[in-house]
Protein backbone atom coordinates (compact mmCIF):
# COMPACT_ATOMS: atom_id res chain seq x y z
CA UNK A 1 0.00 0.00 0.00
CA UNK A 2 1.32 3.41 -0.96
CA UNK A 3 1.36 5.70 2.05
CA UNK A 4 1.75 9.00 0.21
CA UNK A 5 0.37 9.72 -3.24
CA UNK A 6 2.82 11.55 -5.49
CA UNK A 7 1.92 14.85 -7.14
CA UNK A 8 0.54 14.91 -10.65
CA UNK A 9 2.99 14.14 -13.45
CA UNK A 10 3.78 16.97 -15.89
CA UNK A 11 1.33 17.88 -18.65
CA UNK A 12 0.09 20.95 -20.50
CA UNK A 13 -3.40 22.02 -19.54
CA UNK A 14 -5.52 23.48 -22.34
CA UNK A 15 -9.00 24.86 -21.84
CA UNK A 16 -10.91 24.19 -25.06
CA UNK A 17 -13.49 26.73 -26.22
CA UNK A 18 -14.73 25.02 -29.41
CA UNK A 19 -15.22 21.47 -30.68
CA UNK A 20 -12.99 22.26 -33.69
CA UNK A 21 -10.18 23.19 -31.32
CA UNK A 22 -10.55 19.83 -29.55
CA UNK A 23 -10.45 17.93 -32.85
CA UNK A 24 -7.26 19.79 -33.84
CA UNK A 25 -5.62 19.08 -30.48
CA UNK A 26 -6.52 15.40 -30.61
CA UNK A 27 -5.18 15.13 -34.17
CA UNK A 28 -1.74 16.55 -33.44
CA UNK A 29 -0.46 13.15 -32.34
CA UNK A 30 0.61 14.03 -28.79
CA UNK A 31 -0.78 11.69 -26.13
CA UNK A 32 -3.77 13.56 -24.80
CA UNK A 33 -6.59 13.05 -22.41
CA UNK A 34 -9.97 14.72 -22.08
CA UNK A 35 -10.81 16.37 -18.76
CA UNK A 36 -14.12 17.28 -17.16
CA UNK A 37 -14.41 17.08 -13.35
CA UNK A 38 -11.08 15.26 -13.07
CA UNK A 39 -12.25 13.04 -10.22
CA UNK A 40 -11.25 9.95 -12.20
CA UNK A 41 -8.50 11.52 -14.33
CA UNK A 42 -6.44 13.02 -11.49
CA UNK A 43 -6.72 10.02 -9.21
CA UNK A 44 -5.72 7.68 -12.04
CA UNK A 45 -2.81 9.94 -13.03
CA UNK A 46 -1.52 10.08 -9.47
CA UNK A 47 -1.70 6.30 -9.37
CA UNK A 48 0.41 6.18 -12.54
CA UNK A 49 -2.27 4.76 -14.84
CA UNK A 50 -1.40 7.22 -17.63
CA UNK A 51 0.61 10.36 -18.21
CA UNK A 52 -0.72 12.45 -21.10
CA UNK A 53 1.31 15.28 -22.69
CA UNK A 54 -1.80 17.41 -22.84
CA UNK A 55 -4.96 17.54 -20.82
CA UNK A 56 -7.83 19.06 -22.80
CA UNK A 57 -10.49 20.59 -20.56
CA UNK A 58 -13.77 20.18 -22.44
CA UNK A 59 -16.26 21.16 -19.73
CA UNK A 60 -16.51 24.77 -20.94
CA UNK A 61 -17.51 23.91 -24.51
CA UNK A 62 -20.86 25.47 -25.43
CA UNK A 63 -23.85 23.57 -24.01
CA UNK A 64 -21.78 21.12 -21.96
CA UNK A 65 -23.15 22.32 -18.61
CA UNK A 66 -26.81 22.85 -19.43
CA UNK A 67 -29.92 20.73 -19.00
CA UNK A 68 -32.70 21.30 -21.52
CA UNK A 69 -36.10 19.79 -22.16
CA UNK A 70 -36.46 18.14 -25.55
CA UNK A 71 -39.79 17.55 -27.33
CA UNK A 72 -42.21 15.20 -25.52
CA UNK A 73 -40.71 15.66 -22.06
CA UNK A 74 -37.33 14.15 -22.76
CA UNK A 75 -34.15 15.78 -21.47
CA UNK A 76 -30.82 16.71 -22.99
CA UNK A 77 -28.15 16.68 -20.30
CA UNK A 78 -24.83 18.34 -21.13
CA UNK A 79 -22.01 15.83 -20.58
CA UNK A 80 -20.29 18.17 -18.10
CA UNK A 81 -23.30 18.77 -15.84
CA UNK A 82 -22.07 18.03 -12.33
CA UNK A 83 -23.79 15.37 -10.27
CA UNK A 84 -25.16 17.75 -7.60
CA UNK A 85 -26.79 19.88 -10.26
CA UNK A 86 -28.17 16.75 -11.91
CA UNK A 87 -29.51 15.32 -8.63
CA UNK A 88 -31.20 18.62 -7.73
CA UNK A 89 -32.54 19.69 -11.11
CA UNK A 90 -36.35 20.07 -10.95
CA UNK A 91 -36.97 18.33 -14.30
CA UNK A 92 -34.73 15.41 -13.38
CA UNK A 93 -36.34 15.06 -9.96
CA UNK A 94 -39.83 15.25 -11.48
CA UNK A 95 -39.52 13.05 -14.56
CA UNK A 96 -36.48 10.88 -13.88
CA UNK A 97 -36.13 10.52 -10.08
CA UNK A 98 -34.20 7.29 -10.64
CA UNK A 99 -31.42 9.29 -12.28
CA UNK A 100 -31.41 11.83 -9.44
CA UNK A 101 -31.16 8.98 -6.93
CA UNK A 102 -28.26 7.39 -8.84
CA UNK A 103 -26.37 10.69 -9.11
CA UNK A 104 -26.90 11.40 -5.42
CA UNK A 105 -25.46 8.00 -4.48
CA UNK A 106 -21.99 8.89 -5.81
CA UNK A 107 -19.26 9.61 -3.25
CA UNK A 108 -19.76 12.84 -1.29
CA UNK A 109 -21.30 16.28 -1.84
CA UNK A 110 -17.93 17.94 -2.46
CA UNK A 111 -16.86 15.24 -4.93
CA UNK A 112 -20.18 15.54 -6.76
CA UNK A 113 -19.76 19.27 -7.19
CA UNK A 114 -16.94 18.45 -9.64
CA UNK A 115 -17.83 14.93 -10.89
CA UNK A 116 -19.94 14.88 -14.06
CA UNK A 117 -22.39 12.40 -15.55
CA UNK A 118 -20.47 12.36 -18.83
CA UNK A 119 -17.22 11.61 -17.02
CA UNK A 120 -18.91 8.85 -15.05
CA UNK A 121 -20.15 7.18 -18.24
CA UNK A 122 -16.93 7.74 -20.26
CA UNK A 123 -14.78 6.34 -17.47
CA UNK A 124 -16.87 3.19 -18.04
CA UNK A 125 -16.20 1.61 -14.69
CA UNK A 126 -18.37 -1.48 -14.12
CA UNK A 127 -19.33 0.35 -10.90
CA UNK A 128 -20.40 3.64 -12.53
CA UNK A 129 -23.53 4.63 -10.62
CA UNK A 130 -25.23 6.62 -13.38
CA UNK A 131 -24.77 3.77 -15.88
CA UNK A 132 -27.65 1.49 -14.74
CA UNK A 133 -29.95 4.52 -14.80
CA UNK A 134 -28.75 5.40 -18.32
CA UNK A 135 -29.41 1.80 -19.37
CA UNK A 136 -32.96 1.51 -18.03
CA UNK A 137 -33.88 5.00 -19.22
CA UNK A 138 -32.51 3.96 -22.63
CA UNK A 139 -30.40 7.10 -22.87
CA UNK A 140 -28.67 8.12 -26.09
CA UNK A 141 -25.07 9.26 -25.76
CA UNK A 142 -24.30 12.01 -28.25
CA UNK A 143 -20.71 12.23 -29.46
CA UNK A 144 -19.00 14.81 -31.67
CA UNK A 145 -16.00 14.03 -33.81
CA UNK A 146 -14.38 15.45 -36.91
CA UNK A 147 -16.98 13.51 -38.93
CA UNK A 148 -19.87 15.17 -37.13
CA UNK A 149 -22.33 13.82 -34.61
CA UNK A 150 -22.86 10.19 -33.65
CA UNK A 151 -25.71 8.93 -31.45
CA UNK A 152 -24.86 5.88 -29.39
CA UNK A 153 -27.53 4.00 -27.42
CA UNK A 154 -26.42 3.43 -23.81
CA UNK A 155 -26.55 -0.36 -24.29
CA UNK A 156 -23.87 -0.11 -27.02
CA UNK A 157 -21.66 2.33 -25.13
CA UNK A 158 -19.92 0.17 -22.53
CA UNK A 159 -17.54 -2.22 -24.24
CA UNK A 160 -15.36 -3.47 -21.37
CA UNK A 161 -13.94 -2.39 -18.00
CA UNK A 162 -12.80 1.20 -18.60
CA UNK A 163 -13.65 0.88 -22.32
CA UNK A 164 -16.32 2.77 -24.22
CA UNK A 165 -17.54 2.92 -27.80
CA UNK A 166 -16.09 6.39 -28.55
CA UNK A 167 -13.58 6.45 -31.38
CA UNK A 168 -10.32 8.38 -31.41
CA UNK A 169 -11.09 12.06 -31.69
CA UNK A 170 -14.70 11.70 -30.55
CA UNK A 171 -15.95 13.42 -27.44
CA UNK A 172 -19.17 12.91 -25.54
CA UNK A 173 -21.17 16.15 -25.59
CA UNK A 174 -24.57 15.24 -24.16
CA UNK A 175 -26.79 12.51 -22.84
CA UNK A 176 -30.34 12.44 -24.16
CA UNK A 177 -33.01 10.87 -22.03
CA UNK A 178 -36.01 9.95 -24.16
CA UNK A 179 -39.50 10.79 -22.86
CA UNK A 180 -40.41 8.47 -19.99
CA UNK A 181 -43.14 5.85 -20.45
CA UNK A 182 -46.43 6.77 -18.76
CA UNK A 183 -46.49 6.56 -14.94
CA UNK A 184 -43.07 5.01 -14.48
CA UNK A 185 -41.57 4.17 -11.10
CA UNK A 186 -37.82 3.83 -10.78
CA UNK A 187 -35.46 2.84 -7.97
CA UNK A 188 -31.68 2.59 -7.70
CA UNK A 189 -30.42 0.44 -4.85
CA UNK A 190 -26.72 0.57 -4.12
CA UNK A 191 -24.82 -1.61 -1.71
CA UNK A 192 -21.43 -0.23 -0.65
CA UNK A 193 -19.03 -1.33 2.06
CA UNK A 194 -20.18 1.55 4.23
CA UNK A 195 -22.41 4.58 4.14
CA UNK A 196 -19.51 6.83 3.13
CA UNK A 197 -20.26 6.92 -0.56
CA UNK A 198 -18.10 3.98 -1.45
CA UNK A 199 -18.13 2.47 -4.93
CA UNK A 200 -20.93 -0.05 -5.33
CA UNK A 201 -20.47 -3.73 -4.50
CA UNK A 202 -23.76 -4.18 -6.29
CA UNK A 203 -26.05 -1.59 -7.87
CA UNK A 204 -29.55 -2.36 -9.17
CA UNK A 205 -31.72 0.00 -11.18
CA UNK A 206 -35.34 -0.91 -11.88
CA UNK A 207 -37.94 0.96 -13.89
CA UNK A 208 -41.52 -0.34 -14.01
CA UNK A 209 -44.75 0.89 -15.58
CA UNK A 210 -48.20 -0.36 -16.48
CA UNK A 211 -48.65 -1.45 -20.09
CA UNK A 212 -51.77 -3.29 -21.29
CA UNK A 213 -49.93 -4.78 -24.25
CA UNK A 214 -47.74 -6.96 -22.05
CA UNK A 215 -49.02 -10.29 -20.69
CA UNK A 216 -48.51 -9.29 -17.06
CA UNK A 217 -49.93 -5.84 -17.68
CA UNK A 218 -46.56 -4.28 -16.83
CA UNK A 219 -43.16 -3.69 -18.31
CA UNK A 220 -39.95 -3.65 -16.35
CA UNK A 221 -36.40 -2.68 -17.16
CA UNK A 222 -33.55 -3.76 -14.93
CA UNK A 223 -29.83 -2.96 -15.02
CA UNK A 224 -26.92 -3.88 -12.75
CA UNK A 225 -23.58 -2.30 -11.90
CA UNK A 226 -20.42 -3.81 -10.40
CA UNK A 227 -21.27 -7.42 -11.18
CA UNK A 228 -19.99 -7.84 -14.75
CA UNK A 229 -17.20 -6.39 -16.94
CA UNK A 230 -19.62 -3.57 -17.86
CA UNK A 231 -22.91 -2.26 -16.49
CA UNK A 232 -25.60 -4.55 -17.95
CA UNK A 233 -29.33 -4.86 -18.65
CA UNK A 234 -31.06 -8.05 -17.50
CA UNK A 235 -33.46 -9.09 -20.30
CA UNK A 236 -34.17 -12.51 -18.72
CA UNK A 237 -35.56 -10.87 -15.57
CA UNK A 238 -37.52 -8.35 -17.64
CA UNK A 239 -39.11 -11.18 -19.68
CA UNK A 240 -40.23 -13.01 -16.54
CA UNK A 241 -41.87 -9.87 -15.20
CA UNK A 242 -43.68 -9.22 -18.44
CA UNK A 243 -44.95 -12.76 -19.01
CA UNK A 244 -46.09 -13.96 -15.57
CA UNK A 245 -48.64 -12.65 -13.09
CA UNK A 246 -46.63 -10.47 -10.76
CA UNK A 247 -46.39 -11.39 -7.10
CA UNK A 248 -43.80 -12.64 -4.63
CA UNK A 249 -42.98 -15.70 -6.72
CA UNK A 250 -42.46 -13.86 -9.98
CA UNK A 251 -40.37 -11.20 -8.27
CA UNK A 252 -38.18 -13.91 -6.69
CA UNK A 253 -37.80 -15.66 -10.05
CA UNK A 254 -36.76 -12.39 -11.69
CA UNK A 255 -34.24 -11.72 -8.92
CA UNK A 256 -32.78 -15.20 -9.44
CA UNK A 257 -32.52 -14.47 -13.15
CA UNK A 258 -30.54 -11.33 -12.29
CA UNK A 259 -28.18 -13.43 -10.20
CA UNK A 260 -27.67 -15.84 -13.09
CA UNK A 261 -26.96 -13.01 -15.53
CA UNK A 262 -24.36 -11.41 -13.24
CA UNK A 263 -20.73 -12.42 -13.78
CA UNK A 264 -19.10 -10.90 -10.71
CA UNK A 265 -15.44 -11.03 -9.76
CA UNK A 266 -13.52 -11.00 -6.48
CA UNK A 267 -11.92 -7.67 -5.67
CA UNK A 268 -10.95 -5.56 -2.66
CA UNK A 269 -14.54 -4.60 -2.05
CA UNK A 270 -16.23 -8.01 -2.08
CA UNK A 271 -15.94 -11.63 -3.17
CA UNK A 272 -17.71 -12.92 -6.26
CA UNK A 273 -19.88 -15.20 -4.11
CA UNK A 274 -21.05 -12.37 -1.88
CA UNK A 275 -21.77 -10.18 -4.90
CA UNK A 276 -23.82 -12.96 -6.49
CA UNK A 277 -25.93 -13.37 -3.37
CA UNK A 278 -26.35 -9.62 -3.04
CA UNK A 279 -27.48 -9.20 -6.66
CA UNK A 280 -30.43 -11.45 -5.90
CA UNK A 281 -31.26 -9.74 -2.60
CA UNK A 282 -31.02 -6.23 -4.01
CA UNK A 283 -32.83 -7.08 -7.23
CA UNK A 284 -35.68 -8.48 -5.13
CA UNK A 285 -35.76 -5.43 -2.87
CA UNK A 286 -35.67 -3.01 -5.80
CA UNK A 287 -38.49 -4.90 -7.54
CA UNK A 288 -40.61 -4.96 -4.39
CA UNK A 289 -40.04 -1.24 -3.90
CA UNK A 290 -41.08 -0.47 -7.47
CA UNK A 291 -44.04 -2.84 -7.32
CA UNK A 292 -45.29 -1.24 -4.09
CA UNK A 293 -44.79 2.25 -5.49
CA UNK A 294 -46.88 1.24 -8.52
CA UNK A 295 -49.65 0.79 -5.96
CA UNK A 296 -49.60 -3.01 -5.96
CA UNK A 297 -49.14 -5.61 -3.31
CA UNK A 298 -46.87 -8.57 -3.71
CA UNK B 1 5.37 22.27 -19.01
CA UNK B 2 3.01 25.16 -19.63
CA UNK B 3 2.46 27.77 -16.96
CA UNK B 4 -0.59 29.96 -16.57
CA UNK B 5 -1.16 33.41 -15.15
CA UNK B 6 -4.24 33.22 -13.00
CA UNK B 7 -6.11 35.52 -10.68
CA UNK B 8 -8.63 34.46 -8.11
CA UNK B 9 -10.23 35.81 -4.96
CA UNK B 10 -9.25 33.97 -1.80
CA UNK B 11 -11.12 34.89 1.37
CA UNK B 12 -12.02 38.21 -0.20
CA UNK B 13 -8.48 39.09 -1.32
CA UNK B 14 -7.58 39.22 -5.02
CA UNK B 15 -4.54 36.99 -5.60
CA UNK B 16 -2.46 36.60 -8.75
CA UNK B 17 -0.11 33.73 -9.45
CA UNK B 18 1.75 31.99 -12.21
CA UNK B 19 1.16 28.27 -11.85
CA UNK B 20 2.35 25.16 -13.70
CA UNK B 21 -0.40 23.06 -15.34
CA UNK B 22 -0.04 20.24 -12.84
CA UNK B 23 -0.35 22.31 -9.64
CA UNK B 24 -3.54 21.58 -7.71
CA UNK B 25 -5.51 24.27 -5.92
CA UNK B 26 -4.58 22.75 -2.54
CA UNK B 27 -0.87 23.26 -3.26
CA UNK B 28 -1.45 26.82 -4.44
CA UNK B 29 -3.31 27.64 -1.23
CA UNK B 30 -0.88 25.94 1.14
CA UNK B 31 2.51 26.49 -0.46
CA UNK B 32 2.12 29.75 -2.39
CA UNK B 33 -0.46 31.62 -0.35
CA UNK B 34 0.50 30.24 3.05
CA UNK B 35 -3.05 29.16 3.86
CA UNK B 36 -2.33 25.87 5.60
CA UNK B 37 -5.81 25.30 7.01
CA UNK B 38 -6.86 22.95 4.20
CA UNK B 39 -4.92 19.70 4.61
CA UNK B 40 -3.58 17.03 2.30
CA UNK B 41 -4.98 13.82 3.74
CA UNK B 42 -5.25 11.49 0.77
CA UNK B 43 -4.81 13.47 -2.47
CA UNK B 44 -7.59 11.33 -3.92
CA UNK B 45 -10.96 12.86 -3.08
CA UNK B 46 -11.66 10.46 -0.24
CA UNK B 47 -11.02 12.23 3.08
CA UNK B 48 -12.30 15.78 2.62
CA UNK B 49 -9.46 17.36 4.63
CA UNK B 50 -8.70 19.59 1.63
CA UNK B 51 -12.28 20.86 1.22
CA UNK B 52 -12.62 24.55 0.28
CA UNK B 53 -15.53 26.53 -1.12
CA UNK B 54 -15.18 27.40 -4.80
CA UNK B 55 -17.80 29.76 -6.25
CA UNK B 56 -20.19 28.82 -3.45
CA UNK B 57 -19.78 25.05 -3.64
CA UNK B 58 -17.48 22.86 -1.53
CA UNK B 59 -14.85 21.00 -3.59
CA UNK B 60 -11.93 18.68 -2.88
CA UNK B 61 -9.05 21.08 -3.62
CA UNK B 62 -6.70 18.11 -4.15
CA UNK B 63 -8.69 17.30 -7.31
CA UNK B 64 -8.97 20.79 -8.80
CA UNK B 65 -6.11 22.30 -10.79
CA UNK B 66 -4.99 25.76 -9.71
CA UNK B 67 -5.48 26.86 -13.33
CA UNK B 68 -9.06 25.58 -13.24
CA UNK B 69 -9.68 27.96 -10.33
CA UNK B 70 -8.72 30.97 -12.46
CA UNK B 71 -11.35 33.68 -11.98
CA UNK B 72 -13.07 31.90 -9.11
CA UNK B 73 -13.90 32.87 -5.56
CA UNK B 74 -12.38 30.63 -2.92
CA UNK B 75 -13.17 30.47 0.78
CA UNK B 76 -10.89 28.49 3.08
CA UNK B 77 -11.19 27.90 6.81
CA UNK B 78 -9.05 31.00 7.35
CA UNK B 79 -11.88 33.00 5.77
CA UNK B 80 -14.63 31.78 8.10
CA UNK B 81 -13.83 34.10 10.98
CA UNK B 82 -13.87 37.88 10.71
CA UNK B 83 -13.05 40.98 12.75
CA UNK B 84 -16.27 40.42 14.65
CA UNK B 85 -15.30 36.92 15.75
CA UNK B 86 -15.48 33.26 14.90
CA UNK B 87 -18.12 31.62 12.72
CA UNK B 88 -20.96 30.16 14.83
CA UNK B 89 -19.80 26.73 13.66
CA UNK B 90 -16.35 27.35 15.08
CA UNK B 91 -17.88 28.55 18.37
CA UNK B 92 -20.02 25.42 18.51
CA UNK B 93 -17.02 23.17 17.77
CA UNK B 94 -15.19 24.69 20.72
CA UNK B 95 -18.25 24.47 22.97
CA UNK B 96 -18.74 20.71 22.50
CA UNK B 97 -15.07 19.80 21.89
CA UNK B 98 -15.87 18.75 18.35
CA UNK B 99 -12.21 18.68 17.47
CA UNK B 100 -9.54 16.26 18.71
CA UNK B 101 -6.27 16.14 16.71
CA UNK B 102 -7.84 18.78 14.45
CA UNK B 103 -6.64 17.43 11.12
CA UNK B 104 -10.12 16.99 9.66
CA UNK B 105 -11.55 20.13 11.29
CA UNK B 106 -10.90 22.74 8.56
CA UNK B 107 -12.52 20.50 5.95
CA UNK B 108 -15.43 19.69 8.25
CA UNK B 109 -16.01 23.37 9.00
CA UNK B 110 -15.99 24.28 5.32
CA UNK B 111 -18.33 21.45 4.31
CA UNK B 112 -20.65 22.31 7.18
CA UNK B 113 -20.62 26.05 6.40
CA UNK B 114 -21.55 25.44 2.75
CA UNK B 115 -24.18 22.96 3.91
CA UNK B 116 -25.83 25.33 6.41
CA UNK B 117 -25.85 28.06 3.79
CA UNK B 118 -27.95 25.85 1.51
CA UNK B 119 -29.88 24.04 4.30
CA UNK B 120 -30.41 26.39 7.27
CA UNK B 121 -32.54 24.00 9.39
CA UNK B 122 -31.24 20.52 8.71
CA UNK B 123 -32.22 17.17 10.19
CA UNK B 124 -29.57 14.94 11.74
CA UNK B 125 -29.65 12.65 8.70
CA UNK B 126 -29.11 15.60 6.39
CA UNK B 127 -26.11 16.70 8.45
CA UNK B 128 -24.58 13.22 8.25
CA UNK B 129 -25.24 13.02 4.53
CA UNK B 130 -23.62 16.42 3.96
CA UNK B 131 -20.51 15.41 5.92
CA UNK B 132 -20.23 12.00 4.24
CA UNK B 133 -17.08 13.19 2.44
CA UNK B 134 -15.25 14.33 5.58
CA UNK B 135 -13.50 11.53 7.41
CA UNK B 136 -12.36 11.98 11.01
CA UNK B 137 -9.69 9.47 12.00
CA UNK B 138 -10.20 10.41 15.64
CA UNK B 139 -13.80 9.35 14.95
CA UNK B 140 -15.33 12.26 16.83
CA UNK B 141 -18.41 12.23 14.65
CA UNK B 142 -21.01 12.57 17.40
CA UNK B 143 -19.63 15.89 18.55
CA UNK B 144 -19.06 17.10 15.00
CA UNK B 145 -22.73 16.49 14.22
CA UNK B 146 -23.65 18.08 17.55
CA UNK B 147 -21.75 21.26 16.72
CA UNK B 148 -23.48 21.58 13.34
CA UNK B 149 -26.84 21.23 15.11
CA UNK B 150 -25.93 23.95 17.60
CA UNK B 151 -24.72 26.30 14.86
CA UNK B 152 -27.90 25.69 12.87
CA UNK B 153 -29.98 26.71 15.88
CA UNK B 154 -28.03 29.97 15.94
CA UNK B 155 -25.38 29.02 18.50
C1 LIG C 1 -13.24 9.36 -3.64
C2 LIG C 1 -14.01 8.97 -4.89
C3 LIG C 1 -15.23 8.33 -4.76
C4 LIG C 1 -15.94 7.97 -5.90
N1 LIG C 1 -17.14 7.36 -5.74
C5 LIG C 1 -17.85 7.01 -6.83
C6 LIG C 1 -19.12 6.37 -6.67
O1 LIG C 1 -19.62 6.18 -5.56
N2 LIG C 1 -19.79 6.01 -7.80
C7 LIG C 1 -19.30 6.24 -9.04
O2 LIG C 1 -19.95 5.89 -10.02
N3 LIG C 1 -18.09 6.84 -9.22
C8 LIG C 1 -17.37 7.22 -8.15
N4 LIG C 1 -16.14 7.83 -8.31
C9 LIG C 1 -15.60 8.01 -9.67
C10 LIG C 1 -15.80 9.41 -10.32
O3 LIG C 1 -15.97 10.40 -9.35
C11 LIG C 1 -16.99 9.42 -11.27
O4 LIG C 1 -16.81 8.45 -12.26
C12 LIG C 1 -17.20 10.81 -11.92
O5 LIG C 1 -18.53 10.94 -12.34
C13 LIG C 1 -16.27 11.09 -13.08
O6 LIG C 1 -16.61 12.34 -13.67
P1 LIG C 1 -15.50 13.46 -13.93
O7 LIG C 1 -16.21 14.60 -14.55
O8 LIG C 1 -14.73 13.73 -12.73
O9 LIG C 1 -14.62 12.71 -15.03
P2 LIG C 1 -13.11 12.93 -15.46
O10 LIG C 1 -12.20 12.39 -14.44
O11 LIG C 1 -12.88 14.33 -15.91
O12 LIG C 1 -13.10 11.97 -16.76
C14 LIG C 1 -13.40 10.59 -16.65
C15 LIG C 1 -12.98 9.86 -17.92
O13 LIG C 1 -13.73 10.27 -19.05
C16 LIG C 1 -12.86 10.83 -20.05
N5 LIG C 1 -13.61 11.97 -20.56
C17 LIG C 1 -13.85 13.14 -19.88
N6 LIG C 1 -14.64 13.93 -20.62
C18 LIG C 1 -14.90 13.28 -21.78
C19 LIG C 1 -15.70 13.58 -22.93
N7 LIG C 1 -16.39 14.73 -23.04
N8 LIG C 1 -15.75 12.67 -23.92
C20 LIG C 1 -15.06 11.50 -23.82
N9 LIG C 1 -14.32 11.15 -22.76
C21 LIG C 1 -14.25 12.02 -21.74
C22 LIG C 1 -11.60 11.19 -19.33
O14 LIG C 1 -10.48 11.22 -20.20
C23 LIG C 1 -11.53 10.08 -18.31
O15 LIG C 1 -11.04 8.90 -18.88
C24 LIG C 1 -15.41 8.23 -7.19
C25 LIG C 1 -14.18 8.89 -7.31
C26 LIG C 1 -13.48 9.26 -6.18
C27 LIG C 1 -12.16 9.98 -6.33
S1 LIG D 1 -6.81 15.39 0.48
FE1 LIG D 1 -8.40 15.92 -0.85
S2 LIG D 1 -9.93 14.54 -0.26
FE2 LIG D 1 -8.25 13.84 0.92
S1 LIG E 1 -10.19 15.37 14.95
FE1 LIG E 1 -8.59 14.07 14.38
S2 LIG E 1 -9.17 13.52 12.37
FE2 LIG E 1 -10.90 14.48 13.10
Amino acid sequence: MKSVRPGLPEFDYIRAETIEQVSELLKNGKPSRLLMGGTDVFVQMRDGAFSPAILVDVKHLPGMQSIQKTGNKGLRIGAAVDLNTLAGHPEVVKSFPLLAEAAQSVASYQLRSRATMGGNLCNASPAADTAPAALVLEAILVAQGSNGERRIPAHDFFTGPGQNALQDGEILTSIEIPPPPKGPVGRYLKLGRNAEGDLAIVGVAVLGYADKTSESGFRFRMALSSVAPTPIRVPTAEDILESRTIGDETISAAAQAARKTAKPIDDVRASAGYRSAMVEVHARRALHAVWTALGREA
Amino acid sequence: MATHKISLTVNGVLEQAEVPSNMVLLTLLRERLGLTGAKNGCAAGECGACTVIMDGEPVNSCLVLAVEADGSEIVTVEGLSSESGLDPLQEAMIEVSGTQCGFCTPGVLISARAFLDRTPSPSEDEIKEALRGNLCRCTGYVRIVESVKIAAKGG
